[in-house]
């Protein structure tokens, strides 16, 4: 392992890595060709599933008749609690706290109460409405100021960081200021629906085909489920119709009841929620509430930050403690505190349960961040790109992290630099403030923001992958990995290294479906380290063939190792070339291994939490964004005129796969901050529970002018693959310069002396609150005077 | 009577005796034919991955549109060519142009949409030459990607226009298309059932009023962009069903000189054509409603009788005079459109009457008209409210006629009646606007729901009138973001 990332250095520069390659599935897509779970053709027998759920948030279920479910046409089986073979708990944390099935307490509309099973999915649903259910009912506790009110029970162990005397660093400072901002949550509306489809085998095997970016999640559960064996349970998913997060813990549920249903009945069952139901039944991304105290002076200088970081994590504690955790661990953006403090209260709610999404509460501490920074800014009439530009990390002393890791590949100041005379910031800036005193009606508005995000999973044993390479003896090479395809590119993206290592085309690469059963013990796709992780671990299996190919030759035709070489399309073997199939036959012919695992442990990481000291983050990914919008102030309509990014990819492993995730991370997370809420009613129903409803993004919403940059020449400092960076995350944050570009328009109803304070997401709604609330601040400052 | 129903997949010719009326196209295709290249995303017509291409006649000429399967009811394609995405390769494996410009621009991550955009770009491929970026948008306001950010896949669009087409298998198998099609055109009603629930569709008005009369409580059918989710989301089991779409006549558009005759059966795409020369906020505003599957399945008379109170386009045609033409057997009668309204999901349509047509009178030249939708997202979305007001003034310059119509702002589409009365004898001025907008608290007590809050739907109506008197008077400054970005987009 160790030895795979010396090598990387002396790996020609020439080759697929680094190339703007098409993603693998990109032909199948377009075709219709590429198979998910749903399209698998079902075996004979296969029936299917159908969950009923709770309609109400909270109380007890006093009785559940499904007997008029049982009789109706088609039914093959129930399943309730007391069907479950082994432990009724999918909690991903091991809390015991997520039932499969509610047995007595509810405590969110829309939970799964039992399923049906019928011959056809159609009649799966049709008999589960027919369930008779009689609650005792009790007040819901729906949301951050209700869940405080009632006494802020919490889901999990909250954290605390802090460095330095925050009480005497605020009461030391020239200015202080208090505020709080709420930031809504997000559905992840993967476009494939959660799925799973179980298989039966002999010996009370089960194979489950899950859309799912944590297979060996799913095998455990469906193991624990079943009270067999992890060793019986094999999870395959060749790809997924998108996850976000939304399919790293939430995919549990749907894979265990398939199980359970396919053992029950000795036939495969296939288990796939209508969209209302998904977006019903699963969790979200965190909607948070940020109380802050900010000590400044009038240079715009921050020297403390007090915070309190309150999260709606729902009916459970799924992953909500590493959410929160993340949130504070950004809390900072680029910013270093003089003297911080920051707590997160991860409170129990009776709603869905909140988990994983892109960014992973990453996306909420920044956005604390950058109010700070805006509050600092209209507090003392600075820019707030030169407040911004103030507060970076860097310089003697200023570059310790409120978790005490030091920031050692500082570059948001140059990307800053960089894109802020590339995008003409400032003459846009003075053109938008012109236009403005001209236009009464529509204001424009501008901003300019960084990006720091910390890459490995704050979970130090999760930084770890596996991979199977083999080598046929036609040369060609079947790869295998413990990461998951959602259509990132990570396939393309490890094949593009396998084929550099060996020298070979990528048509002699077959990328297969990730499987539980290849590669075991596997941490979830997520936290923007698939390739980090994974394509370190197919490189080292790489390496091990090499050495073995390397060996041999060496002997056969008695050359150095160091004279042996494998070239693009050939093996340099002293003075003679071979081709890499001519090798490998020979080499087979000798009795030579050609088949190896490989396996990476990310370095140098290491956190303790009770401390809240330690270095969880290998390194740092940057970019910076500045978006400019206009604003509608009779109704607070807008549109994103213009967006440039700059981002830092390291040394991409593929351009375009890059600019991909930095263009479609850009919208997810400006849909997050605009016209993406999420709505539940009073009684605890989701009212928001499909696309008519719910709106995400749309063509005719992406920025009108869209320049996307990569940073070049700006190899990662550690020891990455190929020094590339993560990627899958960090643009999602980059989209916060569009909420703070319609801040901006609208505080130049104010002339710029007031705060909008606009929260999000900045709902049309909530920008022409945000006018007509600075409007009377100007208003009353000017009958003041 | 006809007891099977025919239609084209591809080439192949499909004939269906014992047919579920409400089996969505989208089942049919993946379940019974295994064709699982069409996804689906929501089964409601919001995302787009379902998208397919119907081929159908629209009198001697071809014209195929891309519509939702998973809201349209099988038996519906009677007459029709469907096109799915398996359709497009060529006999030679070679990707169809639109899709190997979306592998050329990395138009795909997940690619659980793409197939649905892939359609999408095929129908405007074969309608349109060379489509602007924001045609291409419209195109795709029904296509939900999650992935991509939609630069790529707008650059596909653009990239595949530029193909020649006249080389291309679909271009030029029109010809034996329509003629196909035009021999499985036929006058008599098509009539199928599962052996329990029944499907019916007559060619032309008579044999629905017939068979209206037969079964008064049968559920009529238009565009299936609302009902299609009362059975893939309500799970109801509709019986009997009274399908619209081969009454021919129903469709046509009339340019009647005072007045434009919609049949009830005119879609968005058509009524927009005629609406928008009355007035430019017309033409956006139909635009803007629901993406462009929807607009090429739904209907004048469907969206009308379906009795929303968030319709978008009901509060435009009151405020416009229209009135609207019922009939039952050979009995017509007409009304104001407004007067349709009654309450809450309640119209005056009676037993056995349909929606016949839509009278709309021409804008008088010199009218004042404004038409104004606020949605959450600007594309594809269900407005918060829609206003549309009428003014005409006297030789004095006061307004002698007023009609403000709201959607989303009560239970039905409904005139502003204290506001228009508050206009009336005044100049078209602030103070006009000032007295119309207090009036507005007495016209509506709106509801505050997922979409807006009761506070910023009243506040937010008030404004349009401003909005109104500001685009009256020829602003020198902007007064929508939308109409900045079509200059931006232009420039």
């Amino acid at each position: 392992m160790a030895d795979a990332r010396k090598r990387l250095d002396i790996i020609a520069e020439s080759g697929p890595v680094g190339a703007a390659l098409k993603h693998d599935s990109a032909a199948k897509h377009v075709a219709g060709e590429a198979v998910y779970v749903d399209d698998i053709l079902e075996p004979a027998g296969t029936a299917h599933a159908c969950l009923g759920l709770s309609s109400i948030a909270h109380g007890r279920l006093l009785s559940l008749d499904l007997s008029a479910v049982e009789a109706a046409p088609g039914v093959l089986a129930i399943l309730t609690a007391a069907d479950i073979l082994g432990e009724n708990d999918i909690s991903s944390t091991h809390k015991h706290d997520e039932p499969v099935f509610a047995t007595e307490a509810i405590l969110h509309h829309g939970q799964p109460l039992f399923a049906v099973i019928a011959d056809t999915r159609e009649q799966a649903r049709q008999a589960a409405t027919l369930a008779k259910a009689e609650y005792e009912e009790a007040a819901p506790l729906l949301d951050i100021a209700a869940a405080r009110a009632a006494g802020g029970e919490l889901v999990t162990e909250p954290l605390k960081l802090e460095r330095g005397d925050v009480a005497a660093a605020l009461t030391a400072s020239p200015r202080r200021l208090k505020g709080a901002m709420a930031i809504g949550g997000q559905d992840h509306f993967y476009l494939e629906s959660q799925i799973a489809l179980a298989i039966p085998g002999e010996d009370g095997d089960m194979l489950v085909h899950s859309s799912t970016q944590h297979p060996s999640e799913v095998q455990h559960m469906v193991a624990s489920v079943l009270g067999i064996g992890a060793h019986a349970v094999t999870i395959e998913v060749r790809r997924m119709g998108g996850g976000f997060g939304g399919k790293e813990t939430q995919a549990n549920l749907f894979a265990c009841v398939a199980a359970l249903a396919a053992r029950k009945l000795k036939r495969p069952v296939k288990l796939r929620p209508d969209r209302d139901d998904d977006m019903v039944i699963t969790g979200k991304r965190h909607d948070f509430v940020v109380d802050y105290e900010i000590g400044f002076d009038d240079d715009g200088h921050i020297y403390a930050v007090d915070a309190t970081y309150a999260a709606r994590c729902g009916w459970n504690a799924d992953l909500s403690g590493p959410v929160t955790d993340r949130a504070l661990f950004h809390m900072d953006n680029c910013y270093f505190y003089p003297a911080v403090r920051a707590r997160s209260e991860p409170l129990r709610t009776h709603t869905v349960s909140n988990t994983a999404f892109r960014g992973f509460g990453g996306p909420q501490g920044m956005v604390g961040a950058e109010r700070f920074i805006e509050e600092v800014a209209y507090a003392t009439g600075l820019d707030p790109l030169d407040v911004r530009k103030r507060n970076l990390y860097g310089g003697e002393g200023r570059l310790t992290t409120p978790y005490h890791q030091q920031v050692e590949d500082m570059i948001a100041g140059e990307v800053i630099d960089e894109l802020e005379r590339d995008c003409h910031y400032r003459e846009r800036q003075q053109a938008i403030r012109d236009f403005n005193r001209e236009s009464p009606v529509i204001k424009r508005g501008i901003a300019l923001m960084p990006v720091k995000f910390g890459i490995s999973f704050t979970a130090t044993w999760y930084n770890q992958a596996g991979a199977l390479v083999h080598v046929y003896t036609d040369g060609t090479v079947s790869l295998n990995h413990g990461g998951t395809e959602m259509g990132q590119g990570l396939y393309q993206k490890v094949a593009q290294v396998v084929a550099q290592a060996f020298g070979i085309g990528l048509d002699r690469i077959r990328i297969t479906a990730t499987t539980t059963g290849k590669v075991p013990n596997t941490s979830a796709t997520a936290a923007s380290s698939g390739s980090d992780l994974n394509g370190m671990a197919a490189l080292d299996a790489c390496e091990t063939i090499k050495q073995r190919l390397v060996a041999f030759a060496a002997e056969r035709w008695q050359e150095a190792p160091e004279a042996i070489a494998f070239l693009p399309g050939r093996v340099r073997i002293g003075a003679r070339e071979i081709a890499f199939v001519e090798l490998v036959k020979a080499a087979y012919m000798a009795r030579v291994q050609l088949s190896a695992t490989g396996f990476y442990a990310t370095p140098k990481i290491h956190w303790d939490r009770k401390a809240g000291r330690g270095h969880p983050f290998y390194y740092f990914a940057y970019g910076a964004a500045a978006a400019e919008v206009a604003i509608d102030t009779l109704t607070g309509e807008y549109k994103v005129e213009r967006v440039d990014i700059l981002h830092d990819c390291g040394n991409s492993l593929n351009p375009a796969i890059d600019k991909g995730q930095i263009e479609g991370g850009f919208v997810q997370g400006m849909g997050w901050l605009t016209a993406e809420e999420l709505v539940w009613d009073e009684k605890g129903r989701l009212m928001t529970h499909a696309p008519s409803t719910y709106k995400v993004p749309v063509a005719s919403d992406r920025p009108r002018v869209f320049n996307v940059a990569l940073l070049e020449n700006a190899p990662n400092r550690e020891h990455t693959i190929h020094r590339s960076k993560a990627v899958g995350e960090p643009p999602l944050m980059l989209a916060i310069s569009v909420l703070h570009a319609l801040s901006d328009a609208v505080a130049s109803v104010g002339e710029h002396r007031f705060c909008p304070k606009l929260d999000a997401p900045a709902t049309p709604e909530r920008v022409f609150d945000a006018v007509e609330r600075v409007r009377v601040l100007a208003a009353g400052a000017e009958d003041a005077s | 009577m006809r007891e099977t129903v025919r239609f084209l997949l591809g080439d192949e010719l499909v004939e269906i005796a014992s047919c579920d009326p409400t089996r969505t196209v989208l089942d049919w295709l993946r379940l019974d034919r295994r064709r699982t290249g069409s996804k689906e995303g929501c089964a409601e017509g919001d995302c787009g991955a379902c998208t397919v291409v119907i081929g159908r006649l629209d009198g001697g000429h071809l014209r195929y549109e891309a519509i939702n399967a998973c809201i349209r009811f099988l038996p519906t394609l009677d007459g029709c060519q469907l096109l799915t995405v398996e359709h497009l390769k060529g006999a030679d494996g070679a990707l169809h142009p639109v899709q190997q410009a979306m592998v050329d621009c990395h138009g795909s991550q997940c690619g659980f949409c793409t197939p649905g955009i892939v359609m999408s770009l095929f129908a405007l491929w074969l309608n349109e030459a060379a489509p602007s970026v924001a045609r291409i948008e419209d195109a795709l306001a029904g296509n939900l990607c999650r992935c991509t950010g939609y630069e790529p896949i707008i650059a596909a669009g653009l990239r595949s226009a530029a193909v020649d087409r006249s080389q291309d298998y679909f271009a030029q198998a029109q010809g034996e298309v329509a003629a196909r099609l035009a021999e499985l055109r036929d006058m008599q009603t098509v009539a199928v059932s599962d052996g329990e629930r029944r499907y019916f569709a007559p060619a032309t008005t008579k044999a629905l009023a017939e068979l209206l009369a037969a079964h008064p409580q049968a559920t009529l059918v238009a565009g299936a962009t609302d009902v299609g989710l009362w059975v893939t989301k309500g799970m109801r089991r509709l019986d009997p069903v009274i399908h619209l779409g081969r009454i021919e006549e129903l469709r046509a558009i009339a340019d009647e000189g005072d007045q434009l005759r919609f049949g009830a059966m005119a879609n968005h795409i058509e009524v927009r054509k005629a609406l928008a020369r009355l007035s430019p906020q017309l033409d956006e505003m139909m635009r803007r409603f629901g993406g462009e599957q929807v607009r090429n399945a739904g209907t004048i008379g469907g969206n009308i009788a379906n009795g929303s109170p968030i319709g978008d386009l009901p509060p435009a045609l009151i405020a416009l005079g229209a009135t609207l033409v019922l009939r039952r057997g050979n009995v017509r009668r007409e009304i104001p459109l407004e007067g349709f309204f009654l309450d809450y999901r309640k119209q005056d349509r009676r037993v056995g009457e349909f929606v016949e047509a839509v009278l709309v009178p021409e804008l008088p030249a010199d009218a004042l008209f404004h038409v104004s939708k606020i949605s959450k997202r600007f594309d594809e979305d269900i407005s918060a409210l829609c206003g549309a007001f009428f003014l005409r003034r006297d030789t004095d310059g006061r307004i002698a006629e007023a009609r403000l119509a709201f959607g989303g702002m009560a239970g039905i589409p409904k005139r502003a009646q204290a506001a228009e009365a508050a206009l009336l004898g005044r100049l078209w001025n602030a103070e006009a606007v000032a007295a119309a907008k207090s009036a507005l608290a007495q016209d509506f007590t709106p509801l505050t729901d997922m979409r807006a809050s009761a506070g910023y739907r009243l506040k937010v109506a008030g404004n349009l009138l401003t909005r109104f008197l500001l685009e009256s008077h020829g602003p020198t400054t902007p007064i929508r973001v939308a109409g900045l970005l079509a200059e931006a987009a232009h420039g």
